[in-house]
């Protein structure tokens, strides 16, 4: 027995490396929001399929992400077992706060998951659909108060996006943003606020309820689960993802670069991640690779246009 | 469901063995901060917050409340054997009780402390449950201009109890104000005095500070030989209450309630103000009042009812509005927002068990605390005998492993090209507070404005210029509801009352809770 038992630990020591890569991955975030919850998520699917034996997660959090993309810029240089997990989010703080590392300076592997958002009225509002908003917007902008989450965020994008779409001066549009999703959602609750905009999950409950109207949401193509028309369908030509990504270290060959794409398809196509996603309502927005590094790059152009519209970026 | 179901399923969270042993933890290290002079419930609960960051929420916001309360009984042992509040809402307690200890009276002198609280605390307790849910329904009318007019009620109150000096108190305050505006501005997204440094980026955390000016400065304070001697008087004589004893304490109980529990729930209210006017309002119904000043046991019971009614009364803003009214309420807002949770009109619907929960083993919580402060009293006295050495080096190694705990963002810094130092920003920030903390104590400046500041500030700001906003500048938004001028006319009452209290001769008492406030 004793003999067997030390046999499979070294058979086990013997295979592991073999089987699979360690990784350490950081989430630029506190514990407990969106991307360290993406990060522990892939931790599970990874470990539990076998794909990698060991995976940390370590929490850097602040600034949207800036400052720990700056650490792992610095410290993960060509080390193709360290990881970060990021958003759309990090888009506009790298701009907003003027970084001094960027997202061209890492080595985007996949978007994985992504939110779409979703525009509010109270139920007691009288603008009942996109149309009626679009009139008041060019009415009068300033009287359109629109409650939604930190400035130069997703929600603030979204909103300058829209207006500039319809014809709106950007810089016109009235903007409030509050800390947490609780804080905006009770102000639109209470009629504080023309309309709200987050991302549609901010909302689902109340919307179920019948006490928030949703007027529009922002998907490319109408999202089976949610009774809304899109932006599009709308004639509003405005289409935005709060997506979430993960990203290898700079300075990986492009065989590391290949080895490191192949584990995370192995992840995102396995029962474990389809589960969690399924579990935590996320969408599945899988883009992997090349297709995503182009993606990214329309992302960051046109987000900094719009930041530069709204003036929020010099 | 009603609030009877609601809170029965509450109980049964609560009655769950690992919540009991959280609400255990909880008192017993409550009571112990409370008995030792200058470590209170706001300071523990900050140490704690880091800690605790991986656990349960309702668990480690279930021991926190315990903290509190506890706190609120512990604090009274000190004040009436030693004439040394252990908190700033013991201060009345230590005027009679430490009398009526010196007379050998010290036994009732804590029994009526003890039941009063507990008795306190299970009225003030049982009006959170039903109360809370009622201005959680008005929660909802209340927009950036009400919220605003709140804030300036609160710094108000806190301005005009909170120092020995108009001047030294607002001096605190807005050093905390010019702390909050560093940082990202929430409505611009643009970057504020944060020259440069990416960690300044999120702003101030506002554990670091209390931490830092708490801990750390009052360790600073008694290194540098500012600590007094005491002696701790033995309990003689009878060591339970007499049945005179009962006649006169149980009406200052209910007196203290009543007095304590609005005025704690009360946004901008505070124990201390509940504590003081519930001792004018005893030594104006005694029948003796003769014996005020000389250990009457009316002013024992009055005040602390009403600092634990206060207590809980402070819970019904926390968890209806999201708005921290003591240094402790604050810390404990943190730390809601540290597990993701926005106390506020929502939280009853979001998390109807977390709240049940925390509110039901309030309950728990008070009686634990009886049990615990009756029979072990002689016990609680023996914390007082560390060496002064080793309680403060205790808190000192605590309060860096717990700073460094809750902000890993430490970075590699090569020296000279010889070698790498690990290098915590947010250490450099606690030890440079801990000197503000100590120049503050050393000058006879108040610590808790800063704190107040800088939590408050940015919240005053930021609904400020929401409500200018969506009015698109019209001032006249500011007083456009009924709710947002009563609750601004009450400003202008918390900053007159003070001064009429003094004008009658009364601001030694004031001075003292200014004085004594830590």
């Amino acid at each position: 027995m004793k003999q067997f038992v030390l046999a499979s630990i070294i058979a086990g020591a013997l295979a592991l490396p073999a089987a699979a890569a360690d990784y350490k991955i950081m989430a630029p975030a506190a514990p407990g929001g969106g991307w360290d919850q993406t990060a522990r998520s892939m931790q599970t699917a990874l470990q539990d399929e076998k794909i990698s034996s060991s995976v940390q997660v370590n929490n850097v959090p602040g600034a949207g992400g800036t400052i720990g993309l700056a650490q792992f810029v610095n410290q993960a240089n060509g080390d193709p077992t360290q990881l970060i997990v990021g958003g759309y989010v990090m888009v506009g703080a790298i701009l907003t706060n003027a970084s001094p590392v960027t997202l061209d300076q890492i080595t985007p592997i996949a978007r994985l998951t992504g939110e779409y958002e979703a525009i509010v009225v109270p139920a007691a509002s009288d603008i009942k659909d996109m149309a009626g908003l679009v009139a008041k917007l060019k009415a009068d902008p300033g009287a359109v108060s629109w409650g939604g989450g930190s400035a130069g965020g997703t929600d603030h994008i979204a909103a300058g996006l829209l207006a500039k779409a319809v014809g709106v001066d950007p810089t016109k549009i009235n903007y409030i943003a509050f800390s947490g999703g609780g804080e905006a959602l009770a102000a639109i609750l209470g009629g504080q606020v023309t309309v709200g905009i987050s991302g549609y999950g901010e909302f689902e409950s109340q919307i179920k309820a019948g006490q928030l109207r949703i007027i529009g949401i922002s998907s490319e193509a109408k999202v089976e689960a949610i009774d809304a028309p899109t932006f599009k369908e709308s004639g509003v030509d405005v289409s935005i993802q709060n997506w979430r990504m993960v990203a290898a270290a700079p300075g990986l060959s492009a065989d590391q670069k290949a080895a490191v794409l192949a584990d995370v398809d192995k992840m995102v196509q396995s029962a474990t991640w389809k589960k969690i996603l399924a579990d935590k309502g996320w969408a599945n927005t899988y883009l992997a690779g090349d297709e995503f590094s182009a993606q990214l790059k329309k992302d960051t152009e046109a987000t900094a246009a719009i930041l530069k519209d709204i003036g929020l970026v010099k | 469901m009603d609030t009877f179901g609601l809170l029965a399923q509450g109980l049964l969270t609560a009655l769950e063995p690992m919540n009991l042993l959280y609400a255990l933890i909880g008192v017993t290290l409550g009571t112990a901060v409370g008995v030792l002079p200058g470590i209170g419930p706001a300071l523990t609960v900050a140490l704690l917050l880091p800690v605790t960051y991986k656990l349960d929420p309702a668990g480690s916001l279930i021991m926190f409340a315990g903290i509190y309360y506890g706190g609120m009984y512990g604090g009274s042992t000190t004040s009436i054997l030693l004439n040394t509040p252990g908190e700033s809402a013991s201060i009345v307690t230590a005027l009679e009780g430490n009398k009526m200890a010196r007379a050998g009276r010290g036994g009732p002198a804590l029994a009526t402390a003890a039941i009063g609280s507990f008795v306190a605390g299970l009225i003030a307790t049982i009006g959170l449950a039903f109360i809370a849910p009622t201005i959680v329904k008005m929660a909802l009318s209340f927009g950036p201009a009400e919220y605003f007019a709140l804030m300036i009620l609160a710094f108000m109150t806190v301005s005009a109890a909170f120092g020995d000096s108009t001047l030294r108190g607002l001096t605190a305050l807005f050093i905390g104000l010019g702390l909050g505006l560093i940082g990202i501005d929430l409505q611009t997204g643009q970057a504020r005095l944060a020259f440069g440094i990416p960690d300044l980026l999120d702003g101030i955390e506002v554990t670091t500070l209390a931490v830092a000016l708490f801990a750390i400065g009052e360790a600073l304070s008694v290194a540098a030989g500012k600590s007094s001697s005491s002696t701790i008087q033995a309990v003689k004589g009878s060591v339970w209450m007499t049945r005179e004893d009962w006649r006169r304490s149980w009406k200052p109980w209910l007196r203290g309630t009543a007095i304590g529990f609005p005025i704690g729930a009360m946004p901008a209210g505070g124990a201390e103000i509940g504590t003081f006017l519930s001792y004018s309002v005893e030594k104006q119904l005694a029948e003796k009042p003769e014996e005020f000043g000389h250990g009457a046991i009316e002013g024992v019971a009055g005040p602390e009812a009403a600092n634990n009614a206060s207590a809980a009364g402070t819970l019904v803003p926390l968890l209806t509005l999201g708005l921290p009214t003591t240094a402790t309420a604050a810390i404990m807002l943190a730390g809601f927002q540290q597990f993701g949770l926005q106390p506020g009109p929502l939280l009853f619907a979001t998390n109807p068990q977390l709240v049940w929960g925390l509110i039901a083993s309030l309950l728990v919580a008070n009686l634990m605390l009886l049990v615990l402060n009756l029979p072990l009293i002689g016990v609680w006295i023996k914390l007082l005998t560390i060496p002064t050495p080793w309680l403060y080096a205790g808190i000192l190694t605590f309060a860096t492993l717990g700073t460094i705990g809750a902000n890993a963002a430490v970075s590699q810094v090569n020296v000279l090209g010889l070698f790498t130092l690990p290098v915590s920003f947010e250490l450099g920030m606690l030890l440079a507070f801990g000197l503000l903390g100590y120049g503050l104590r050393r000058f006879g400046y108040p610590i808790a404005p800063v704190v107040v500041g800088l939590i408050l500030g940015p919240m005053a700001e930021q609904q400020l210029r929401r409500a200018l906003a969506i009015s698109q500048g019209d001032l006249l938004i500011l007083i456009g509801s009924p709710i947002a001028v009563i609750l601004l006319l009450l400003a202008a009452t918390a900053v007159l009352l003070p001064l009429y209290l003094r004008a009658r001769g009364r601001g030694k008492v004031l001075a003292q809770l200014g004085a004594s406030e830590d």
